[in-house]
């Protein structure tokens, strides 16, 4: 099986190619279309939603991300990868994907002072992760087929649509594996 | 549910990683640099090229300034206090500043105390010109190390000098027997703990940016091969020609740093860099503030 792709723009990509190593894959930085070729699975990282936005329009990214992901590629998206995804977002929108139907809050829970840790149960995990929320934004509409698998504070914080998981949180800044795992699992099913 | 702690605080800096933070001094400076894709912005009232220009003392800037600034953008927006000033920190953070850069690019309050970062939910942001340095700046909670370089001078030299030092005292460190590790840390100054951390990882414990003197998307791209995790741009945008193309190509650059050919096509055309100094005409060195 090919390498698992994660989107290298701007952000803690690094982060997320370590939690995919140790959970024993090898992992492949993404700046430009060709470096999609043969992935077996995509990460889109926290980072600037602002920033990811303008490189990926700007190096023609948008279109080869979003046939990828609408032909089944299994993709995870934390964060910025949430708004990234997003099919809308409140208010000053970057450029998205608009590959899972969910409308985002960016920053929905308030500026730095208010980024916040809180453990968060999520939908077939047997015991809460830590979810570290940072600047975070939110889930405020999911679309008929958009499964929420956590919230919290009646915050939707994680989403399943197919072959795409989202969360709010950064699973890549703890040392839990079960998020990215999910998104393996995906990958050994496709 | 928790606030402030190591982990958040580090993390927002984890999420600007690979990215530049540039020098704005008003709202529509923020505009630009947020259109051109900077990760954040430093709001102060002047750049560094106008503050050793000015010369007098440099303090933190109006609130009123920063949060004209805070409306206008939806990035991360950080805001520069004095050395040792934590009240100006406390207004800081009672503004809900995204970041607080406790630098030497203003005039130092306190020329022996840096301010106790571990006590505020905003994190901070410090310079360093050695491991040592960063060190100490971390024991006292920042959660994010900048290089100082020099900044206002449009000079990479003194930038390329703190993160070659930091990197290489960084592999010294990573090589030595446990028992070294001792007179490694009074050598450096640095607390024990961090210094035994270092020489099991061999990284630093949070981001390290560059800083101070990085005027082109070549500099930035020199700084990111060098090992740090992203750029500051000071005076290097706003004084140069075309501050929106600068910015632009800047941000590319950074991003497509290991990319030869991509970095001629961003730095075609940009009109004039802002004009450098050499670090022996300099009458005074700002790296040298703070210890």
């Amino acid at each position: 099986m090919g390498p698992v792709g994660v989107l290298a723009l701007q952000g803690d990509f690094r982060e997320h190619q370590q939690s995919l190593e140790r959970s024993g894959v090898e992992t492949r930085q993404i700046r430009k279309p060709a470096d999609l070729t043969a992935v077996s699975a995509l990460v889109i990282p926290g980072g600037e939603s602002t920033t990811i936005g303008r490189l990926a329009t700007l190096y023609g990214m948008i279109e080869p991300l979003r046939e990828a992901i609408i032909s089944g590629l299994p993709t995870l998206g934390t964060c910025a990868g949430l708004i990234f995804l997003a099919a809308q977002v409140v208010r000053d929108s970057p450029p998205l994907l608009e590959v899972l139907d969910v409308v985002v809050e960016r920053n929905a829970f308030g500026r730095q002072n208010d980024s916040f840790e809180n453990p968060v149960y999520v939908e077939g995990l047997d015991s809460p992760i830590i979810g570290v929320f940072i600047r975070a934004p939110r889930v405020v509409r999911v679309g008929p087929d958009v499964r929420v698998l956590a919230t919290y504070d009646e915050q939707i914080v994680m989403v399943r649509q197919g072959n795409i998981l989202a969360c709010a949180f950064h699973p890549e800044l703890t040392d839990d594996l079960r998020i990215h795992e999910m998104l393996l699992k995906m990958r050994e099913e496709n | 549910m928790e606030r402030g702690t190591e982990r958040v605080k580090r993390g927002l800096a984890e999420m600007l990683k690979g990215g530049v933070i540039m020098d704005v001094v008003n709202a529509e400076h923020a505009r630009i640099a947020q259109d051109a894709g900077a990760v954040a912005v430093m709001a102060l009232e002047r750049v560094p090229a106008d503050i050793r220009a000015d010369g007098g003392v440099a303090r933190m800037s109006d609130p009123e300034m920063i949060e004209g600034i805070m409306d206008a953008v939806t990035i991360p927006v950080m805001a520069k206090v004095r050395i040792g000033h934590f009240v100006e920190a406390q207004i800081l953070q009672s503004m809900d500043v995204d970041y607080i850069d406790e630098s030497e690019v203003l005039t130092p309050a306190d020329e022996e105390h840096h301010i106790d970062k571990w006590s505020f939910t905003t994190p901070f942001v410090c310079g360093a010109r050695n491991l040592g340095e960063a060190l100490r700046r971390i024991g006292e909670g920042a959660a994010m190390i900048r290089t100082k370089g020099e900044a206002g001078t449009g000079n990479v030299v003194e930038a390329v000098r703190h993160m070659r030092r930091i990197t290489n005292e960084i592999r010294s460190l990573a090589s030595m027997t446990p028992e070294q590790l001792m007179s490694a840390a009074r050598d450096l100054g640095a607390p024990f703990d961090l210094v035994q951390e270092i020489a099991e990882t061999g990284k630093l414990p949070v981001v390290n940016f560059a800083a101070g003197g990085l005027a082109t998307p070549a500099d930035a791209a020199l700084m990111m091969q060098l090992g740090c995790d992203g750029v500051f741009v000071g005076s290097g945008i706003f004084k140069s020609s075309d501050p929106s193309a600068r910015a632009k190509a800047i941000v590319e650059a950074t991003t497509y740093a290991n990319d030869p050919d991509q970095l001629v096509k961003v730095s075609r055309g940009l009109g004039e860099a802002m004009p450098g100094k050499e670090i022996a005409d300099l009458d005074v060195q700002l790296a040298d503030r703070g210890w």
